[in-house]
């Protein structure tokens, strides 16, 4: 856990890490005997029938449940479907969870394989919407030409997570073929993989401009490299994408290049490991593995009331199950005992403004807080720029009131969200 | 909240272990309001002590009854109002504390208990409680003392019977009376280590700087205010006692005596009643301590640290409208 200095005349700072020059191996875990995998699930209430339990699929099958809808899964193992049934994901997105038992022998799938020769943005989205890094394809292809940019994070958004900063200079041959192969089915041409100040080096001829950020966090989230590295400030309320930039993770882009290289849709997970005591593994593991699979592993015990978070600990969300198994953007593991977890307390704020100074927005967050406390959402926008954050959790992390003030910001965001199209539909 | 959490797991069933889901970030700073009030505490504690060292018995007295009663105004009004019980987190020991500091040694037992009503619920839990007050509750109980027994708060008064090893004259009360002349009868040296007639924890010049400075360093208070508030004292005292050095006291003087010291660093700076951005720092500092020497050298009272306080207090929400702009900010053209 991050603590403040001891002196705090300047406002606390916490830094991303950068990995040694000499690169940690791997791990690997090792595929467990079930698997799950989430399906996009639409509003239909019945579970199509498709596919039925007993079905055997082949390693690298596609699974698409709905003949009209492009959703998919790959299944990363060849086996039999166990169960489906339905799951509701953070924020209300609805899934059927596909649970596969492996089979001992294992079958390939090879329809893309057959295709890779000629590849195009159709075969992408086709084949690797799911790919580990879980490549934005949807955004790409929806953006009418939109897009002018794709930013490469060659650095993890969050602290303490390594695996995109990992892979991207372990996996240099692959970063470039998928450079090449994103090149040469998209129309966009600029394309920046933007990594740790002082690790620019090193990239060489990778087909993509390569820029460094700071090594403070929040340097690595979207809205800063926008500000930094393209030299675009993102307007209030509006997107990256909106400004012609789609941000992929080095991880997508290497799923992307190792597909075309190998033939076979990678199934593999990198992911960082941070275990109960802050030690750090860089680890791999095939899609779906649940949870519980990996801690065995690595003979992590799980108290009651710790907390399992996927992703980074200023961003990243906390399960309720070990059973929840590693999806195409799990980039990070994180077993946080209960008495090192932050916790949140009903104080009102008592205007120190620690918040106020770390808010990389320069937002009054001590006025805006008391606003959302009170769901005077509309106000927060108009009057406190609710809109210009960046999502970055410090003023959570600072609050002398432990008031989980970026919870009330993401509640807020989410709750005009569903007024506006409620709004949308009504109109 | 540890108890309740291990009453639960005792109701689960063996083999599910249940985890919490909480929303990011999973880490914290470690700071607490608890640990605020109680390391303020602890940097007024060497300006107090010597004050205890002076004054004996009867300050003792007059500052466990501050501290204790301010914690039972509080008890009283969490209860009646059916709220969390906050005497915990130190916010109401402090505020007696402090009152402690800042009134004579004799005080009557019935003043302190009522000045700690002020303090306490009318000055703090009725515009809400912590981070609700829009003034000082010291100050301005403080305030309030000096209109209703302003005889009580005459230092000259009160310490009367009092015989130290130092000139038994409240400092600023014989500049304002006998002229600066009287000033001579105090070194800095003096001032600094409280020998001078005045509040029990507020004159002990060097513990107060050296708890300041601890403040500032820790980042418990902005010292932005502080520095600023000492530099508009200095300033403006230097102004005065340029124009007519035989009439005003030079800046120094003004600097140790009296309550500046003490709100410069605890009484400005607290949380609620005061700015949070750069520029508004700066100009409520730099106000506070402006107003404090207008009120000593023409106003009509002897101290004007109080009310000045109240003044910068009154206008630090409108300084906070100086912000900076707000990252990708769409103006809006009327």
């Amino acid at each position: 856990m991050i603590k403040k200095a001891f002196l705090g005349l300047s406002t606390p700072q916490i830094n991303y890490e950068t990995l040694p020059a000499h690169l940690p191996e791997t791990e690997k875990v090792p595929t467990p005997k079930v698997i799950t995998l989430y399906h996009p699930k639409n509003n239909d209430n019945n579970i199509p029938s498709t596919l039925s339990i007993g079905d055997s699929v082949k390693t690298g099958q596609k699974i698409a449940l709905y003949p009209d809808e492009k959703y998919y899964v790959i299944s990363p193992i060849s086996g039999k479907i166990s169960s489906l049934s339905p799951y509701t994901g953070d924020f209300g997105k609805n899934y059927i969870a596909i649970t596969i038992s492996r089979d001992d022998s294992e079958t390939f799938d090879d329809t893309f394989q057959q295709k890779r020769q000629t590849p195009s943005f159709e075969l992408l989205t086709e084949y690797l919407a799911g790919a580990p890094g879980d490549p934005p394809l949807d955004t790409l292809a929806n953006s009418n030409g939109q897009i002018k940019t794709i930013v490469i994070r060659g650095l993890d958004p969050d602290p303490m997570v390594d695996t995109n900063q990992f892979i991207a200079q372990s996996q240099l041959k692959d970063l470039e073929k998928g450079i090449h192969i994103l090149k040469e089915v998209t129309d966009v041409q600029d394309i920046v993989l933007f990594t740790a100040g002082e690790s620019v080096q090193g990239y060489g001829h990778i087909g993509a401009r390569v820029a460094g950020v700071k090594t403070q966090y929040p340097a690595a989230l979207p809205p800063m490299v926008m500000k930094d590295v393209l030299g675009q400030v993102l307007p209030a309320g509006k997107t990256c994408e909106d400004l012609g930039a789609c941000f992929f993770s080095a991880e997508a882009v290497i799923s992307i290049g190792s597909a075309f290289e190998s033939g076979s849709i990678p199934t593999s997970k990198t992911l960082t490991f941070v275990k109960k005591d802050g030690t750090t593994k860089i680890i791999e593991t095939c899609i779906g593995t649940p949870i519980r699979n990996i801690l065995e592993a690595y003979n992590e015990t799980v108290n009651e009331f710790d907390r399992i978070i996927l992703g980074g600990p200023m961003t990243g969300s906390a399960i309720y199950t070990l059973d929840y198994p590693v999806q195409p953007d799990t980039d990070a593991i994180i077993v946080l005992d209960r008495e090192n977890a932050a916790y949140t307390s009903d104080y009102p704020c008592i205007n120190c403004g620690e918040c106020v100074r770390i808010c990389p927005a320069k937002i009054q967050v001590n006025m805006l807080v008391r606003f959302l406390e009170a769901s005077q959402y509309e106000e927060a926008v108009d009057a406190y720029d609710l809109n210009s954050c960046v999502e970055c959790g410090l003023c959570s992390y600072v609050c002398v009131s432990k008031i989980p003030i970026f919870q009330y910001i993401k509640l807020a965001k989410y709750e005009l969200e569903r007024a506006k199209m409620s709004e949308e539909a009504n109109a | 909240m540890l108890e309740k959490r291990d009453m639960l797991e005792q109701q689960t069933p063996l083999g599910q272990k249940k985890l919490i889901v909480s929303h990011a970030p999973f880490f914290h700073s470690g700071r607490s309001i608890a640990e605020r009030n109680y390391h303020t505490m602890l940097a007024a504690l060497p300006a107090l002590l010597l004050g205890l060292v002076h004054y004996g018995m009867p300050a003792v007295g007059v500052v466990c009854l501050s501290i204790s009663t301010a914690i039972i105004w509080e008890l009283i009004i969490n209860l009646l109002t059916k709220r969390a019980i906050t005497i915990g987190d130190g916010n109401a020991a402090w505020l007696g504390m402090l009152f402690g500091m800042l009134v004579p040694a004799t005080m009557p037992w019935w003043a302190v208990i009522t000045g700690t009503f002020i303090v306490v619920v009318i000055g703090k839990q009725i515009f809400g409680g912590i981070g609700s007050n829009a003034f000082h509750p010291v100050a301005l109980a403080l305030a309030m003392m000096m209109l209703s027994w302003g005889s009580l708060l005459d230092f000259d008064a009160a310490l009367l019977n009092y015989d130290l090893e130092f000139a038994t004259i409240y400092p600023l009360a014989a500049v304002k009376y006998y002229g600066v002349a009287s000033a001579d009868a105090f070194s800095l040296t003096d001032l600094l280590m409280g020998r001078q007639l005045g509040g029990t924890g507020s004159t002990f010049g060097l513990g107060l700087l050296i708890g300041g400075i601890y403040l500032m360093l820790r980042g418990f208070i902005r010292w932005e205010i502080s520095l600023t508030f000492l530099a508009g004292i200095y300033l403006t005292a230097s102004v005065f006692n340029l124009i007519n050095p035989a009439q005003f006291a030079p800046p120094a003087f003004h600097l140790l005596t009296g309550y500046s010291l003490i709100g410069a660093f605890f009484l400005a700076t607290e949380d609620s009643s005061s700015p949070v951005n750069f520029v508004p720092m700066l100009i409520y500092g730099a106000a506070g301590g402006i107003m404090t020497v207008l009120i000593r050298n023409i106003g009509a009272w002897v101290d004007g640290v109080i009310l000045a306080i109240l003044v910068i207090n009154l206008i630090s929400p409108l300084l906070d409208k100086i912000r900076p702009q707000a990252l990708g900010k769409v103006e809006q053209d009327a």
